[in-house]
C-alpha cells in the first residue's frame, strides 16, 4: 500500500475537528437550556395549586425554551451521527486498535440514553393537552436527565483516550482490550470532564437564557402585552443567572481538578497551555501574557513570551496542591531527568521513541513465533510487549517536535477561557443584584439600556468559551488519539487526501447551512416574546 | 457463557437492530411518498404529522444499531467505515438533512423555504433505504479489501484494513446486482410499511384511496424485487468458513445450506415473509387497518432470519473479493470475550427500553 502522506492526516484532522467543534455550538446550549426549561415547568406544576397566574407564567416561559431547545436538539443529533461515523470513516486504525474498549461506551449511549430522549422528546412537545401535568414533567426530566446521561457516556469515551485505563494490549490481536469496565466507566478524568463540560454547558445555558432576556426587554414595547412579557423575562433572567453563577462557580472547582488531572497524565498539555517552555518549582500561574511569535523551536533560547503578568507559585499549587511543587515544561518534558509526582523521573523523549522502537520490534517477533507455534519464544515477546507499551506510541515518532501541540492556539484558548468564566461570575452576579433590588423595570434608564446590550453581547462569548474549552483538551493532546499510545498517523483511514477534503468542504458548506437556518429560525421565535 | 456463543448473540442483537431498523423504515417510506401521495397541503401536513413523531425513533435506533456494530465487531466499523468511504458517506448526509428538515420546514425563516426541506425528506425516504440495502448486500456479494494486521508495526504504514477500489464504496453500486436488489427490495418494502402505517393512523377517505393505490403498486414492485432477490440468494455462492483452521472458501448454494442446517431460522424467515404478505393482502382485500403490526413483525423476522444466515453456520459475514482470507466472520472480527460479555450485561435493558417506549407511546396514542 502506499504511504500515508501528511495532507491526509491534517484533513482528517480538520474534518473530525470541524465536526466536533460544530457539534459543540449546539449541545452546551441543549444540556443548559434543558436545565432551565425543566426548573420553569417544575415551578409552573408546584404553583398550579396556589398561583395560577403565576403558574400559567411559568408555562410559557418553560414552552419558550422548549421551543429553543427543539430547534437547537436537531442540528446537535444530526451532528452527532456524523461523529459517530467519522471515528469508522476517517480514523479506521483508531476503530480497531481502541474499539474494543471504545465502542463499549457508545453502545451504551445509544441503548441507554438516546431512546431516552428519542422517546420523551415528542411526549414534551405533543403531551402538553394530552397528559396529566406530572406526566408531562416527568418527561421534561427525562429529556434533560437523557441528555446528561448521553453525555456521561459519550464523556467517559472521550476521558479514555486523554487517559487509558481498564485495558491491555493483546498481540494476539493485535489491538487493546478491555479488563476493567467499571475503570473505563469512573475513569476519574473521564468523571471530572463529564462534569466540567456539563457545567460549562449549564453556564452557556445561563448566558443564553439572560441574553435572550434581555433582548427581550430592550424590544419589549414592540411586544404583544408588553407588562406581561417583562415579567417573564425577568424570572427567566432571574433563574437564568442563578442557573449560571452556580454553574460558573462550581466549573471552577472542576477546572481545578481538571488541571491537577492534567498534571499528571497530559503535562505536555498544561506546558502549552501556560506557554511554559522551562519548567521548575514553585512556577506562577500565567493571568495575562503575550506570547513571542519568533519562539521557533523548543531549545532556542528565545524567550516565549513578549510580556505576562503571573500569579507566583500559583501553577505549582494548581497542578500539584504545592506551592513548592516541580512542574516541567516543555523542554524539560522533551529532555526528561525530572522527577515526576509517582517518584519516578521522567524518561526522555529519546528514551521513550527507543522504547517505543523496541515494543514495534518485539511485536514483530511475537507475531513470527506466533505464525512459527513457537510459544516460548512468544512468552519471552510477550514479556518485552507488556514491559515497554506504555511507550508504544512513540514508537511511530521520530522528532520531539512532533509531541508539542500548537503553543499559541492552546495558550490563548486557555487565557481566554478563564477569562470569560471570570467575566461570566461578574455579569452574572450583578444581573441577580439588579433583579433583586428591583432595579431592572419596564421603563428603564439609559445605563439599564447598556447593561442589557452588554448581556446580549455575552452570548456569543459564551460559545467562545466552550469552544476554546474544547480547542484546550484536543488540540493540547495532540499528537495522540490515545494519550501516548497511538498518534494521529496511525490511527487514520487509508484514504486519498483529496477524498477528505471533499467531504471536508460538504460538511463545512452543510454545517454552514444548518446554522444560518438554525439562528434565523430561533432569532424569528425569540422576537415573538412569550 | 462461551466466547462464541456472545459471538453468536451479538451478531443475533446486531441483527434484530438492523431488522428493527428496516421497520421503523417506514418513516424514510412515508417521506419518499410526500409529493407523490397527494397534492393536497392538508394531506401532505397529516403525513408529515404523523411521521414526525417517530423519526427520532428511527434515528436512534440508527446510531445504536452503529454504537452496537461498533462494540461488539469493530474490525467490521474500521474496515467498511473507513473503506467504503462514499458509501457511508452519502448515507450520512441523507440522514442529516433528514434530521433537521421535520423541525424546521415549518419554522418561518427557515431560509430554504418549507418545500426545500420537504425535499431533503423525499431525498432521505429513497435514498436511504436503498443505499442501506446496497451496502447489507455486501453481507452476502463481498467488497474489496484486505485485512492485514501486521501492518500496524509498519511505522510508514500501519493502517490494518486496506481497500482495494479507488471509488471507496461508490462500487457497490455496479459490482453485483443482487447489492442492487436488495437496495430495491428495501426501498419497496419501507413504502410499503408507510403506506400501512399512515393507514392505519386514520386518514380521509379521499387520502385512504389514494394510499390504496400506491399500496397495490408498491407491494407488487416489492413481491417482483423481493423474489428475484431470494432466487437469486438461495442459488449464490456463498463463503464458508472452516470452524478449525477459520479458513474462508466459497460453498455453492451456501445460504440455500445455511437455512437448511438452520431450520429454526428458515421458519423465521417463512413466518416472516408469511406475515407481511398476510399484512398487506388483508389491508388490499378488505378495509383493514392493521396491517402495518403483521407486515412490520414480517418484515424484522424476515430481516433478522436474511442477516443470521449471512453471519451463523461457519458463515463470513463480509466476504473479501480481492483477499478470501481477509474476509470478516464473526469470530475474527468481534471484540473480545471481556466486552462481549460486558456488553451482554448491557443488552439486558433493551426489552426494558422497548417496554417504556410501547408504554410511553400507548399513553400519547390513548389519550389523542
Amino acid at each position: 500500500m502506499t504511504l500515508l502522506d501528511t495532507a491526509l492526516i491534517d484533513w482528517s484532522r480538520a474534518q473530525f475537528a470541524l465536526t466536533a467543534m460544530f457539534h459543540w455550538l449546539i449541545v452546551p446550549l441543549t444540556l443548559g437550556v434543558s436545565i432551565i426549561m425543566s426548573i420553569a415547568e417544575t415551578l409552573y406544576v408546584v404553583r398550579s395549586k396556589r398561583n395560577l397566574q403565576e403558574s400559567e407564567r411559568w408555562k410559557k416561559i418553560a414552552k419558550f425554551w422548549m421551543t429553543l431547545f427543539g430547534i437547537n436538539f436537531v442540528v446537535g443529533v444530526a451532528s452527532g451521527l456524523i461523529l459517530e461515523f467519522e471515528f469508522g470513516t476517517n480514523w479506521s486504525n483508531y476503530s480497531w486498535f481502541v474499539g474494543d474498549i471504545f465502542g463499549a461506551p457508545l453502545a451504551i449511549e445509544g441503548i441507554i440514553a438516546f431512546f431516552i430522549e428519542a422517546t420523551f422528546i415528542p411526549v414534551m412537545y405533543l403531551g402538553w393537552k394530552k397528559l396529566n401535568k406530572k406526566f408531562h414533567l416527568a418527561s421534561t426530566y427525562l429529556v434533560t436527565f437523557g441528555a446528561l446521561l448521553s453525555s456521561y457516556w459519550i464523556l467517559v469515551a472521550n476521558g479514555w483516550m486523554q487517559s487509558p485505563a481498564g485495558m491491555t494490549f493483546n498481540p494476539d490481536t493485535m489491538r487493546n482490550e478491555m479488563t476493567d469496565f467499571w475503570a473505563v466507566a469512573l475513569n476519574p478524568l473521564a468523571v471530572n470532564k463529564f462534569f466540567h463540560t456539563v457545567l460549562s454547558g449549564w453556564v452557556l445555558g445561563g448566558v443564553f437564557v439572560v441574553g435572550v432576556s434581555a433582548y427581550l426587554m430592550l424590544r419589549i414595547k414592540r411586544l404583544d402585552n408588553s407588562e406581561e412579557n417583562f415579567v417573564m423575562a425577568r424570572k427567566s433572567m432571574f433563574t437564568g443567572a442563578i442557573v449560571g453563577l452556580a454553574a460558573t462557580l462550581l466549573v471552577c472547582i472542576t477546572g481545578h481538578d481538571s488541571a491537577k488531572h492534567v498534571a499528571r497524565s497530559q503535562p505536555m498539555k498544561l506546558a502549552a497551555m501556560e506557554g511554559l517552555y522551562e519548567g521548575g518549582e514553585s512556577v506562577g500561574l500565567t493571568g495575562f501574557g503575550i506570547l513571542n511569535p519568533n519562539k521557533v523551536s523548543y531549545n532556542d533560547s528565545i524567550n516565549p513570551v513578549i510580556c505576562k503578568v503571573a500569579f507566583p507559585k500559583m501553577l505549582s499549587w494548581l497542578s500539584f496542591g504545592s506551592t513548592n511543587a516541580y512542574v516541567p515544561g516543555i523542554r524539560n518534558i522533551i529532555d526528561g531527568g525530572y522527577i515526576m509526582p509517582d517518584g519516578r523521573t521522567a524518561l526522555s523523549f529519546s528514551e521513550k521513541v527507543e522504547r517505543g522502537k523496541m515494543v514495534n520490534e518485539a511485536l514483530k517477533e511475537y507475531r513470527n513465533a506466533l505464525k512459527a507455534g513457537d510459544t516460548d519464544k512468544m512468552k519471552v515477546h510477550k514479556a518485552e510487549i507488556d514491559l515497554y507499551f506504555p511507550y508504544f506510541g512513540y514508537g511511530y515518532l521520530d522528532k520531539p517536535e512532533q509531541i508539542i501541540p500548537s503553543v499559541p492556539l492552546t495558550f490563548y484558548s486557555f487565557h481566554i477561557m478563564v477569562a470569560l468564566g471570570i467575566l461570566f461570575i461578574i455579569t452574572f452576579a450583578i444581573t441577580l443584584l439588579l433583579i433583586y433590588k428591583r432595579k431592572l423595570q419596564i421603563a428603564g434608564s439609559t445605563w439599564q439600556k447598556w447593561f442589557l446590550i452588554l448581556l446580549v453581547l455575552c452570548i456569543p462569548l459564551g460559545y467562545i468559551a466552550g469552544q476554546a474549552g474544547w480547542v484546550v483538551a484536543e488540540v493540547g493532546r495532540q499528537p495522540w488519539t490515545v494519550q501516548d499510545l497511538l498518534p494521529v498517523q496511525a490511527a487514520i483511514s487509508a484514504l486519498d487526501a483529496g477524498q477528505v477534503q471533499t467531504t471536508f468542504w460538504i460538511f463545512a458548506s452543510v454545517f454552514i447551512l444548518l446554522l444560518a437556518a438554525e439562528i434565523t429560525i430561533m432569532v424569528r421565535q425569540i422576537r415573538k416574546g412569550f | 457463557m462461551t466466547y462464541i456463543f456472545l459471538q453468536h448473540y451479538w451478531w443475533l442483537v446486531v441483527s434484530l437492530l438492523c431488522a428493527i431498523l428496516v421497520f421503523l423504515f417506514f418513516v424514510q417510506g412515508g417521506q419518499s411518498v410526500i409529493f407523490s401521495v397527494s397534492r393536497k397541503e392538508d394531506d401532505r401536513a397529516h403525513l408529515l404529522e404523523v411521521l414526525g413523531s417517530k423519526w427520532e425513533i428511527t434515528f436512534t435506533t440508527l446510531v445504536t444499531f452503529g454504537g452496537a456494530f461498533f462494540a461488539s465487531f469493530p474490525l467490521f466499523y474500521s474496515t467498511s467505515f473507513g473503506g467504503a468511504y462514499w458509501a457511508w458517506m452519502l448515507l450520512l448526509l441523507c440522514f442529516v438533512l433528514q434530521a433537521v428538515s421535520y423541525e424546521f420546514q415549518s419554522k418561518k425563516g427557515n431560509i430554504l423555504g418549507s418545500t426545500a426541506y420537504r425535499v431533503f425528506l423525499m431525498l432521505n425516504g429513497i435514498f436511504a433505504p436503498f443505499l442501506l440495502g446496497v451496502v447489507a448486500g455486501t453481507f452476502f456479494t463481498g467488497a474489496p479489501f484486505t485485512v492485514d494486521k501486521e501492518n500496524l508495526t509498519d511505522i510508514a504504514s500501519p493502517v490494518i484494513s486496506n481497500w482495494d477500489s479507488a471509488w471507496h464504496g461508490l462500487e457497490v453500486l455496479w459490482s453485483s446486482p443482487v447489492n442492487l436488489l436488495f437496495g430495491a427490495v428495501v426501498l419497496f418494502l419501507t413504502r410499503v410499511l408507510a403506506l400501512l402505517y399512515i393507514i392505519n393512523s386514520g386518514v380521509n377517505e379521499h387520502l385512504h384511496k389514494r394510499l390504496h393505490i400506491r399500496l397495490w403498486t408498491n407491494s407488487a414492485l416489492f413481491v417482483f424485487h423481493f423474489l428475484l432477490l431470494a432466487g437469486k440468494l438461495l442459488t449464490i455462492d456463498g463463503y464458508a468458513v472452516d470452524p478449525q483452521t477459520q479458513e474462508v472458501f466459497s460453498e455453492p448454494y451456501k445460504y440455500l445450506h445455511n437455512f437448511l442446517q438452520m431450520p429454526v431460522v428458515a421458519g423465521v424467515f417463512l413466518a416472516g415473509v408469511l406475515l407481511v404478505l398476510f399484512g398487506i393482502l388483508r389491508t388490499l382485500l378488505a378495509k383493514y387497518k392493521n396491517g402495518i403490526w403483521f407486515a412490520g413483525t414480517g418484515s424484522i423476522l424476515v430481516v433478522v432470519s436474511l442477516l443470521l444466515c449471512a453471519g451463523w453456520n461457519n458463515t463470513s459475514y463480509y466476504p473479501s473479493t480481492t483477499d478470501l482470507q481477509s474476509s470478516l466472520t464473526i469470530v475474527n472480527s468481534s471484540s473480545s470475550y471481556f466486552t462481549l460479555k460486558t456488553m451482554f450485561y448491557v443488552s439486558l435493558f433493551v426489552p426494558f427500553v422497548i417496554a417504556y417506549i410501547a408504554y410511553t407511546w400507548r399513553t400519547l396514542a390513548k389519550n389523542k
